[in-house]
């Protein structure tokens, strides 16, 4: 095509027009929402099930005729599971595309990064993911479960079932090093014994060594908080060593990134997990919102996650702050979500704690069968009694830390 | 008792997969001087390679040791033509195109496979070894491991085809003043290493699982292997693998994988400080 300058000088005068013209128009632009989340790297088997039920949130919320009028727009960054990117996008987000929430953060170790630069620019953040708790500021919400929902339930479950020494292998960064300390105190309070704890960098893939160790050492059963891609191959070995029949194990990880579906039935079926959400989630919430999920998505979508629940709870618990505030003012939302906000989701009742910014919720523990979790026990609106020990944002509202646990 | 020859299984695994792994990049950095860089990502193909070919309905053991040599082989061949034979002798050149290919490929597999972990499960079951318990399949790897390397010896001992390979790495303008054609022989040299690591991909897959990005954990160990082995192919390897494995199963096992990893590095340079050409520079020279 042919542009000669006359041409170029028009549809440049035409665009400058158009442009000045959507100025008066500002208040029908739409909501901007904010995504970051690995689509790509070695985190993007937790990430891709996330943006997938958040964009199935926001089309939602835009079909029900949107936020206080406006429509809602996704902004969706691909961090590439790379930390330097999530302080670049983060930045981006609040400052040049100035949106009104960032939803996002996988690890904990991208939390860490991103959380003090949403504070700085004054973004709203909800990190949806379920991860070691701890976490205090005002700035943000946690809608994923933590230690005391969670480990708290399942090792008295375990130990009953299987006996009092425990082996604890976990991923070697904060995830892993907090989430192993919680089991140890729970083991230790039911009147049980940690025999050992073991972490691996999450590039390890021969797991022979370890194996070795833990039939020397005996344990009633295993605990694994291992992460990512590379620590399957410790299930395929745990199995191939033909150690699953004689000793049982139990995650706090398994599931989230469709371990059981990736394993064989024969390699995964016995393994105990708690969560908030599983697919098999008895209300009609659930079963109208998986209608409209595999109508999206195809009916062939291998299972909704636990971190995408949460993502789509997050969702709906800030797009309720907002109807609330009838403001996307940060503050206002803040102030909106801390009356103790909460929606009928399809994990079942989740309400906002205000003193934490956590969520008090429903969860299961479940025990994986032929690639699926079957429900065993229901613990219904539970606390996150483990945070709310350290933090109190309603005393102390300019708190801003993560709290570790001591022993 | 049972403990220790539990252990000293897993340390011939970790001789042998470690072997295994590095036989192919010796034979390509060995006898050709190549750096292939995307040699992680040979073995990745070749886990996937096996994983796809007993998808589509064959058995395991004719996916992991014909199929998946014969695919990863091929890619090789073609590698060599389009990209490797115009840098013959230009080293940081072919590092260069061949860590461009690794990221090629990496990006090709998770276009086509996507990012989840695949896998088989491992076949053969488990046998007892007094109250302890392991897979028999370490002892198969065990197996390929002996019959690759034993293999790779007879061949360039024993056939003209290895005899002339050798003579063409010594002496290219020579072999070819004798009437052999050096393209074809670096053809058939490259392909059949990248083969050969084709097959260490497929037989370790059922272990360790499969993803794109998995060459970067086998890369450097291979590497260190190969320079740590020096010149010849199979002694070197046998002896490097021997020495890091034995080493890094050993540490792993008194402390922890990270310190198991720390150990192996801590050889290497120790090693490499020594002997600045590898083991087989200084002993065993002149063997194969």
């Amino acid at each position: 095509m042919n542009i000669d300058r006359r041409q170029l000088l028009g549809s440049a005068a035409a665009l400058a027009g158009a442009s000045a013209l959507s100025v008066p128009a500002f208040a029908a632009d739409p909501i901007k929402v904010g995504s970051l989340h690995d689509l790509s790297g070695g985190l993007d088997i937790y990430g891709k099930p996330m943006v997938d039920a958040l964009t199935l949130a926001i089309e939602e919320a835009n079909a029900a005729g949107g936020l206080l009028g406006r429509q809602l727009q996704l902004v969706n960054y691909d961090t590439q599971s790379s930390m330097q990117l999530y302080t670049q996008f983060a930045q981006q987000a609040a400052l040049k595309d100035k949106v009104a929430v960032v939803h996002g953060g996988i690890t904990s170790a991208s939390r860490e990064v991103i959380r003090p630069v949403l504070d700085k620019f004054k973004t709203l953040y909800f990190y949806n993911t379920q991860y070691e708790g701890g976490v205090c500021d005002r700035n943000q919400f946690d809608t994923g479960v933590t230690p005391a929902q969670t480990v708290e339930k399942l090792v008295p479950y375990a130990m009953k079932k299987w006996g009092k020494k425990v082996y604890v292998v976990a991923a070697d960064y904060n995830y892993g090093q907090i989430t192993s300390q919680w089991v140890k105190k729970y083991v230790t309070e039911n009147g049980g014994e940690v025999l050992s704890i073991e972490f691996f960098p999450l590039d390890v893939t021969n797991f022979s060594s370890t194996i070795s160790k833990i039939q020397a050492a005996k344990p009633d059963f295993v605990w694994s908080a291992l992460v990512g891609g590379a620590h399957i191959s410790f299930y395929r070995q745990w199995a191939a060593a033909g150690m699953n029949k004689s000793i049982s194990m139990a995650s706090t990880t398994f599931g989230v990134g469709n371990e059981q579906i990736v394993l064989s039935p024969d390699e995964a079926n016995g393994m105990l997990v708690c969560y908030n959400y599983f697919e098999s989630v008895k209300n009609p919430v659930n079963t109208a919102f998986l209608e409209k999920f595999h109508k999206r998505f195809g009916a062939d979508y291998p299972n909704v996650t636990e971190l995408a629940m949460g993502t789509y709870q997050g969702f709906n618990l800030w797009a309720e702050g907002v109807k609330k505030a009838e403001s996307i003012d940060r503050m206002k939302v803040i102030e909106a979500l801390e009356t103790g906000i909460s929606i009928d989701a399809p994990s079942g009742k989740v309400t906002i704690d205000p003193p934490t910014h956590h969520c008090i919720l429903d969860v299961h523990i479940a025990e994986v069968k032929d690639k699926k979790f079957l429900l065993l026990e229901d613990f219904p609106q539970q606390k996150p009694a483990d945070t709310a020990a350290v933090c109190d944002l309603k005393k102390n509202p300019n708190d801003n830390q993560q709290y570790v646990i001591k022993f | 008792m049972d403990l220790v020859a539990l252990l000293a299984i897993q340390v011939l695994y970790a001789i042998a997969s470690l072997a295994l792994m590095s036989v192919g990049l010796a034979i390509i950095f060995g006898m050709m001087k190549v750096i292939n860089l995307a040699h992680g990502e040979f073995l990745m193909l070749g886990g996937y390679a096996a994983i796809e070919a007993n998808r589509l309905g064959l058995s395991i053991w004719i996916a992991m040791l014909i199929v998946a040599p014969i695919v990863v082989g091929a890619i090789g061949i073609i590698v060599e033509r389009t990209i490797i034979r115009w840098l013959y002798g230009r080293m940081v050149d072919t590092m260069l195109a061949t860590w461009g290919l690794s990221l090629f490929l990496v990006g090709l597999t998770t276009a086509v496979f996507g990012n989840t972990t695949v896998g088989l499960s491992a076949p053969l079951g488990s046998f007892e070894i007094g109250q302890y318990r392991t897979s028999t399949y370490t002892l198969f790897v065990i197996g390929v491991a002996i019959v690759a390397l034993g293999g790779v010896l007879a061949v360039l001992r024993f056939t003209r085809l290895g005899l002339i390979a050798r003579g063409t790495m010594q002496n290219a303008n020579m072999a070819a003043a004798l009437g052999v054609n050096p393209n074809r022989v670096y053809s058939i040299t490259f392909g059949a290493g990248a083969a050969l690591t084709g097959l260490a991909g497929a037989v370790i897959a059922p272990v360790s699982g499969v993803f794109p990005t998995i060459g970067a954990a086998y890369v450097a160990k291979s590497f260190i292997t190969v320079i740590g082995g020096g010149v010849s192919i199979v002694t070197g390897t046998t002896m490097a693998s021997t020495l890091f494995g034995a080493v890094n199963q050993v540490a792993t096992y008194v402390t922890t994988p990270v310190f198991g990893e720390v150990a192996l590095l801590a050889a290497a340079i120790v090693l490499i400080r020594m002997l600045p050409q590898g083991i087989t520079g200084r002993f065993f020279r002149g063997s194969l």
